[in-house]
């Protein structure tokens, strides 16, 4: 008798021996459950717990809380891909769909993130009562919309833009729209949606530092973790706290990094769609060991093979929709309601929105919203300006310098990964101490994180520049301020754009933090429309948030389309070097 | 299935019938622009047994054809059967092979054969037996585990063929498939297919392909179906009785070419009585479809011409061997020159006229002057042009003045075609010049 086992059989072949990967692999996956279920069983803890264990600035007690805000990060982002598989897919599919869903999602990555904070806590607690999932998940929330919006465009865009001979040969070999999505949908869309994922990460970071520790009137949120550690080292101005804290968040970014998205991006390579095989594929140490780990790829097995079974399955409808319904549907009545329908939607909402601001302010509180805006938006162009002017000749001094930007390249990412909150109560104490003007000085916080997206898309930039046109520029002796306007700014132009877009949109985000910063009982507020939705807030004073958020909404959509979107297409048009 | 059978009742010679396409028309719409005719009352069909191929120019419709009938796209009229049935949706029974092989680059060539079977729902122990089998007969034995990105521009089709032939199909659609691979490949990879095809061992009954190529189709095809263009229809149909293997230097193969490249030069017969000069460019007058071509291909081919061992009067098919040159390139650069007066087109032969021969025997300066001198009297968009300057004051004229005036005639995009092909001729012969920028023409000279 001959029983035939997967498992074994594959073992005989292989020649079953655990190796030393095993150990590695085992130690990191089991211990990574453990930890999992820790942190998880916390969270159906009632909310009395909360306060019986209050926080405390003890050392040992760091590492906890750095795996809670890890697994609330952790949370946002599955939350966030699922969220992106089904928005993304309805967007692309559905050309009505489309028209909804598209420049909603534009005026939701617009919207600051916190802004979302407020409104949800009460709607989450409420949803658990006494219990901390509640607060959990506004938390949650509050990352994943940090991460969700870009994620989902990227995606989005793929779907919109897959290769035609693909989608024509999917069709002409009758693929379903099941085997569609999982083998060519997804993986087309995988290299933008990694990479995007890894950018979100980086934002995410921030706001779940800013999000641990906030109180929306009556409503105070203290969840254990590494920025509500801050906070609380803030009150009791407890600086070497803080220097822990930005130690132990130092750490916790590079292990994410090591252990999630090294592997990802090496795995991802082999989706990208340029043909040939490049010589520097990028590579982990993870992902190795997971290659080589025999003994944990016979446990994995059976997850394996059902990963790759599913996306085979047809999965097919067995009837078609009947041919009345599908006739009625493309019908251009079925048009017309739905376009009426869309109006009526919009014309409801804005007045729902005007009515709950209308009753309590009036104009000329509306006018002070918009001055407030100018500040906080001179603000963010004087602030671009300077790190414009800073890195970017640092950047492309590192870029045309291979050896350097393989060593910087990766250090200015996780800079710009690092949430730059938990650093301001350094400079806030500065600014105390010295006196100075909290109207300029707290500015610059508002670039602190971001600046590096500008000075890592430069380095990308430069060194991407043909070395060509570098010899050319060279053997005509093109130097000096020719040099730097003829040469390289419009080789890196297209590079920069992308970096400043997202630089511009994380220091408006910021800006609600970065405008209201405290030492203790020493609390500095810069005026601006940051510092009055985050006043707000603190106050639970709703019509005023949803104003602020408005207001701030609608000024960084202006500034897109008036100021980056024709920067971003004239780049794309006149200076991509094909 | 019946129908088939049926069909055959009346013919006892002719074998089943696969596809049968009457009167199918193509129009694209776009705006208020004029209609674009792609195909054009065309019927075909396509019997067991046979390889059938639809020879054009680009723009003759013939892969909007191929399209049609794979159930990829749909006929603005006219019907489309397939074994008896109208098409309405990409069918069973017929595969595929792209020009650009559109393989998965996330799969391994195993994986890319095996994804049609998975469509079809069959069990993954048979889909990977067929498979094995497909890329054993195809000769990609040992590649199972490559991805796309490790292999040769011959090798990924292969891995088309395979993946187009695992799934046992009736008829083979191939759109254009060697035309992406260097000249050594593509012959390798014709005669292999052909040498599959006459031992029987290929599970098909029919391949239907498009091509460019009139040297491919000869060697491959049982009928040429010739294909004009601006609207498409069927020329011509041809019927290739040679024995395969075919010889490219016998004869009959090489007076059969010859024969193609006369009939796909030659004006149609209604158009002849028009006594239309612009032979092969659609349009007349302002309406003109104009291709873009590069002066410098322009005075290059009149050169070749005028040189050893034409001396001014060339065989089209030995130019085109000679310069390596496919029909698609070709045809525009001489039918330019036909346009210009620079050569004249009989026969399958090229020939340069005197305007032509002093054109080519001037210096740089000269040749401007006399380019431009005939681009004002036989282009009708550069002559207005130049006139519009020369008219306003400012002597600036936007590029949308001309751009909308071509869309009534013509479709957008080639109303764009035009417009940069009169611009890059414009320029070379210094007649106007054209800010990219600000879109505009002018007749100031950039210091």
């Amino acid at each position: 008798m001959t029983m035939h086992h997967p498992a074994m059989a594959a073992g005989q072949r292989h020649r079953f021996a655990p190796n030393l990967w095993d150990a590695f692999a085992f130690g990191l996956i089991f211990g990574s459950l453990t930890l999992l279920l820790h942190g998880g069983q916390e969270t159906m803890a009632p909310l009395e717990a909360l306060n019986a264990t209050p926080l405390s600035l003890d050392v040992s007690m760091l590492p906890e809380y750095a795996l809670r805000t890890t697994l609330r990060m952790f949370a946002a982002i599955i939350a966030s891909l699922i969220f992106t598989f089904i928005y993304g897919a309805l967007a692309a599919k559905s050309r009505r769909a489309e028209m909804v869903l598209i420049p909603l999602l534009d005026i939701l990555q617009s919207v600051p993130v916190l802004g979302f904070l407020s409104f949800t806590v009460a709607g989450f607690m409420a949803l658990f009562p006494g219990k901390v999932m509640g607060v959990e998940l506004a938390a949650i929330f509050a990352i994943f919309t940090s991460q969700a919006w870009n994620m989902t465009f990227s995606f989005y865009q793929s779907l919109k833009t897959v290769p035609r001979d693909l989608d024509e040969a999917s069709q002409s070999f009758r693929l379903t729209g099941w085997q569609r999505f999982w083998r060519l949908e997804v993986p087309f869309s995988m290299p933008g949606l990694v990479w995007n994922t890894m950018m979100s990460m980086s934002g995410g970071w921030f706001f779940v530092v800013a999000s641990e520790a906030i109180s929306v009137g009556n409503n105070t949120i203290t969840l254990p973790g590494i920025g509500s550690y801050v906070s609380l080292a803030i009150q009791q101005q407890n600086l070497p706290a803080v220097g822990y804290a930005v130690l132990v968040m130092l750490g916790l970014i590079l292990l994410y990094d090591q252990l999630l998205f090294r592997p990802l991006v090496a795995w991802g390579d082999k989706f990208r769609m340029d043909q040939t095989a490049s010589g520097d594929a990028p590579r982990s140490w993870v992902l190795d060991m997971a290659r080589r780990a025999r003994l944990l790829q016979l446990v994995f097995a059976p997850v394996a093979k059902l990963l790759s079974v599913l996306p085979k399955q047809r999965m097919a409808l067995r009837m078609p929709a009947p041919r009345t319904l599908v006739s009625a549907w493309d019908s251009v009545w079925a048009e017309r309601l739905w376009l009426i329908a869309v109006a009526l939607g919009t014309a409801y909402a804005i007045w729902l929105i005007v009515s709950f601001i209308a009753t309590e302010l009036g104009m000329t509180e509306v006018i002070t919203t918009v001055e407030l805006g100018l500040l906080t938006m001179l603000r963010v162009v004087v602030l671009m300006v300077i790190a414009t002017v800073i890195w970017v000749p640092v950047g492309v001094w590192i870029g045309l310098r291979p050896a350097v930007a393989e060593r910087v390249q990766p250090l200015a990412q996780f800079l710009a990964a690092f949430p730059a909150n938990i650093i301001f109560p350094f400079a806030v104490v500065v600014i105390v101490k010295l006196g100075l003007n909290a109207d300029v000085w707290l500015s610059p916080l508002m670039v602190l994180g971001t600046q590096w997206y500008i000075l890592f898309n430069v380095i990308a930039g430069a060194s991407a520049f043909p070395s060509d046109l570098r010899e050319a520029a060279s053997t005509f002796r093109i130097g000096g301020w020719n040099w730097w306007f003829k040469v390289i700014i419009p080789g890196i132009f297209p590079y920069y754009v992308t970096g400043a877009i997202t630089a511009s949109g994380g220091s408006w985000n910021a800006s609600i933090v970065a405008e209201v910063a405290s030492w203790g009982e020493n609390k500095l507020t810069a005026h601006g429309l940051g510092a009055y939705i985050a006043q707000a807030t603190e106050a639970g004073d709703y019509p005023r948030i949803v104003l602020g958020i408005a207001v701030m909404s609608l000024f960084v959509i202006l500034f897109n389309r008036l100021v980056w979107r024709p920067l971003y297409a004239f780049s794309n048009r006149r200076l991509r070097i094909a | 299935m019946s129908v088939v059978e049926m069909n055959t009742v009346h013919s006892v010679s002719e074998a089943a019938r696969l596809v049968d396409v009457a009167n199918v028309r193509q129009v694209y719409h776009k705006g208020d622009n004029a209609d674009l005719v792609v195909l054009d009352n065309v019927s075909l069909n396509i019997h067991e047994g046979e390889i059938v191929g639809l020879l054009g120019r680009s723009g003759s419709g013939k892969s909007t054809l191929l399209r049609i009938i794979a159930g990829l796209l749909h006929a603005t009229s006219g019907t489309v059967n397939w074994c008896g049935k109208p098409v309405t949706g990409p069918c069973d029974g017929l595969s595929m092979v792209f020009q650009s092989f559109a393989l998965f680059p996330w799969l391994t060539v195993l994986q890319n054969v095996e994804i049609g079977l998975e469509a079809l729902g069959i069990p993954a122990a048979e889909r990977r037996r067929r498979a094995l089998n497909a890329i054993d007969l195809i000769g990609l034995d040992g590649f199972e585990s490559a991805y796309p990105k490790e292999l040769s521009g011959g090798m990924r089709q292969r891995v088309g063929f395979a993946r187009a032939l695992v799934v046992h199909p009736r008829l083979m659609l191939m759109d254009e498939p060697f035309s992406a691979l260097d000249v050594l490949t593509a012959e390798t990879l014709r005669t292999d297919l052909i040498d599959l095809w006459i031992e029987g061992r290929l599970p098909i009954k029919s391949i239907l392909m498009v091509t460019h190529n009139i040297e491919e189709a000869v060697l491959m095809c049982d009928r040429i179906l010739i294909f004009s263009s601006n609207p498409g229809r069927v020329a011509v149909e041809l019927k290739v009785d040679l024995p395969h293997p075919r010889d490219r230097m016998d004869p009959v193969f090489r007076e059969l070419v010859d024969d193609i490249y006369a009939r796909m030069t030659q004006r149609n017969p209604a158009e002849k009585t028009e006594k239309r000069a612009n032979d092969g460019i659609p349009g007349v007058g302002l309406g003109m479809a104009l291709p873009k071509v590069s002066t410098n291909l322009l005075s290059g081919l009149m050169e070749a011409v005028a040189g050893a061992p034409f001396d001014g009067k060339a065989d089209l098919p030995d130019l085109a061997r000679i310069l390596r040159m496919e029909v698609d390139d070709l045809f525009p650069i001489v039918e330019t020159l036909q346009l210009l007066r620079m050569a004249e087109l009989e026969e399958g032969d090229v020939s340069l006229t005197e305007f032509g021969q002093r054109f080519v025997h001037s210096d740089v300066d000269q040749r401007k002057k006399l380019f431009a001198d005939h681009l004002i009297a036989y282009v009708p968009l550069a002559a207005l042009i130049r006139r519009v300057l020369d008219e306003r004051p400012t002597h600036r004229a936007p590029f949308t003045r001309f751009c909308e005036e071509l869309e009534d005639t013509m479709s957008e995009d080639r109303a764009e075609e035009t417009m940069r092909a009169v611009i890059s001729w414009g320029r070379y012969g210094e007649l106007f010049s054209y800010d990219e920028h600000t879109r505009t023409f002018s007749l100031e000279n950039p210091a």
